[in-house]
């Protein structure tokens, strides 16, 4: 039985042209950038053809702008510790939203016991940040602004512009953590207004990682890491160049393949959508159904929970992700949900499906009549659903 | 999934005992929604034996599987026999739990002592509100000193309703 990956926000295949390119790479150019002999030199062509690629990518006319660190994750560290320690001395105030990753709220949380102040913005129902509220949050002493593009648990996009040109009155910096949404829906840093964007490779189809930091001209940074002189001695280390040759192909492709691929998208999450209503009861989708990510659908199943949804499903052979209290370490439900005033309970049962290339309407009608079956399953040994029912 | 035994995944599959007793001798009804797991056990009990027992549950695999499993183990068995199933006995049975489920997750035992001693008070004719014997629970007692902002994750002291770390609001009710 064909299995179906509809858990893309946590691995998705690498496009056939970027395996080749890399392992062309490995092969052939397996040159450290820094060298000055003709490996080198090679080697250090194809780093720089790659950083046009993604700079393509996010609309950044500068490629020099671009730092490749190890990702999503990196970047951000990055962008927020860059900046704080190299404006220590014009602030201690920091803002972001409620819904951030893990990767821009646990780097917060140790800032704070630095004693920087953090405001963190609480979203709407929708998982909105409201702009007024940012400008309401911005003081004197407030150094970065830290909002996200696009929610990968919620699949909320955020008024990014808006929220910059607020900020942009005000000297402190802004970083948008873009990892959602670069590669998949248009990311123009110029448009966005953004002073910092991170994003990552593994989500459009290029290796885990890779990724990259926009980091725009004049922009206070302190390195994050250091140690040689690689990246205009922004990001110390010899840099993964057959991960970066694979981002880069992976950019190029999503900018070309763009428009197509949102299309596809989007015929697949309305069809979700429609079949999810129709197959199954007592059911919330989450997120702002006009400003969401079209490769994303959260949905909270009533009654029952995530993690035997997602056992279940395995043992179909389809994957899906959870993150509900059981499924993660913590054992506490997801603090997006929570911000956007989910039941408890509902969100105990909450899944996200993510989707993309190689995804067909079959998978997603196989998809929806197998959790069907798992619904009527899971409910019917439900205590919740019995109550329901009988009350 | 690799996390969990294959004597788990095998209750979880093909749950045993699952529904419930309509004119139960014992009703037991443990945990709460807002920790993850709910757990309901009823059981009809004749000449001090367990001759029927029905669970429901929400909750993750390791919840469903150690319902059916302790169905299974309090089945047939005497009162006092049944008495005697521990938790460990239960994780044992399944070879064994992840050990971040050893407690939120493990409260068939829970729920069974529990329908056992609504049947004992039944029987001793203590009658008892139905609201009351569905008693609330959240977490276990190893889960009470560990309150979390749902926020930001910080420790937060139990019965604060401001999160020191984020200094958002939490509901006291979440960490009771």
């Amino acid at each position: 039985m064909r299995s179906i990956n509809l858990d893309y926000v946590s691995a998705n295949p690498l496009l056939p042209e970027v395996q080749e390119a890399m392992i062309a790479a490995i092969r052939d150019n397996y040159g450290n950038p820094s060298s000055s002999h003709q490996l080198g030199e090679k080697a250090a062509e194809q780093l720089e053809l790659a950083r046009r690629r993604v700079a393509g990518l996010i609309h950044c006319a500068r490629p020099e702008d671009i730092i490749f660190t190890s990702g999503g994750t990196e970047s951000i560290n990055h962008a927020i510790k860059g900046v704080v320690f190299a404006r220590r001395d014009k602030g201690r105030h920091i803002i972001t939203s409620n819904i951030e990753h893990n990767a821009v709220l646990k780097p917060l949380r140790g800032l704070r016991s630095l004693d920087y102040d953090v405001t963190s913005i609480a979203v709407d129902s929708h998982g909105r940040v409201n702009p007024d509220d940012v400008a309401k949050a911005l003081r004197d002493d407030t150094i970065l602004v830290s909002i996200m593009h696009g929610n990968s648990e919620i699949g909320t996009i955020q008024p990014i512009k808006e929220i910059a040109q607020i900020v942009h009155k005000h000297p402190a910096t802004f970083h948008c953590d873009a990892v959602a949404t670069a590669g998949v829906i248009p990311v123009d840093v110029q448009e966005l207004g953004v002073d910092l964007l991170s994003f990552a490779a593994n989500q459009f189809y290029g290796p885990p990682g890779v990724g990259g930091l926009f980091v725009k001209r004049g922009t206070s940074l302190w390195p994050l890491i250091e140690g040689g002189g690689q990246e205009r001695t922004r990001r110390g280390g010899t840099e993964n160049l057959i991960g970066i040759i694979g981002m880069g192909i992976a950019a190029e492709t999503a900018q070309r393949d763009m428009e197509n691929r949102f299309i596809h998208l989007q015929r697949l999450k309305a069809k979700l959508l429609t079949m999810l209503h129709e197959k199954i009861n007592d059911i919330i989708i989450n997120g702002d159904p006009d400003n969401s990510l079209p490769n994303l659908v959260s949905v909270s199943i009533r009654y029952i929970e995530g993690e035997s949804i997602v056992l279940m499903l395995d043992e179909e052979n389809i994957a899906v992700s959870t993150k509900s209290a059981c499924a993660s370490g913590s054992l506490r439900a997801s603090h997006v949900l929570v911000a956007i005033g989910s039941d408890y309970a509902d969100a105990q049962g909450t899944i996200i499906i993510t989707f993309g290339r190689g995804i067909t309407e079959e998978d997603i009608e196989v998809f929806t009549d197998t959790l069907q079956r798992i619904v009527q399953t899971l409910r019917s040994m439900s205590p919740l659903y019995r109550k329901e029912r009988m009350s | 999934m690799a996390m969990y035994s294959k004597t788990v995944m095998d209750h979880f599959k093909t749950p045993r005992n699952v529904g419930e007793i309509a004119d139960a001798d014992g009703v037991g009804e443990v945990g709460n929604p807002i920790c993850g797991d709910m757990m309901k056990i009823t059981i009809k009990v004749t000449d001090g034996v367990i001759d029927d027992i029905k669970f429901l549950t929400f909750g993750c695999g390791a919840a469903i599987a150690v319902s059916s499993m302790v169905s299974e183990m309090a089945k047939g068995k005497t009162i006092d026999e049944a008495k005697k199933i521990s938790k460990q006995a239960v994780a044992d049975a399944l070879g064994g739990l992840p050990k971040n489920k050893l407690h939120c997750s493990n409260l068939g035992a829970d729920a069974l002592h529990m329908a056992i001693k609504d049947y004992e008070d039944r029987r001793a004719g203590i009658k008892r509100d139905p609201q009351e014997a569905a008693g609330v629970q959240c977490y276990t007692e190893d889960h009470h000193h560990g309150c979390k902002c749902p926020y930001c994750d910080a420790d937060i002291a139990r019965g604060a309703d401001i999160c020191s770390m984020c200094g958002r609001k939490v509901e006291a009710s979440e960490c009771q």
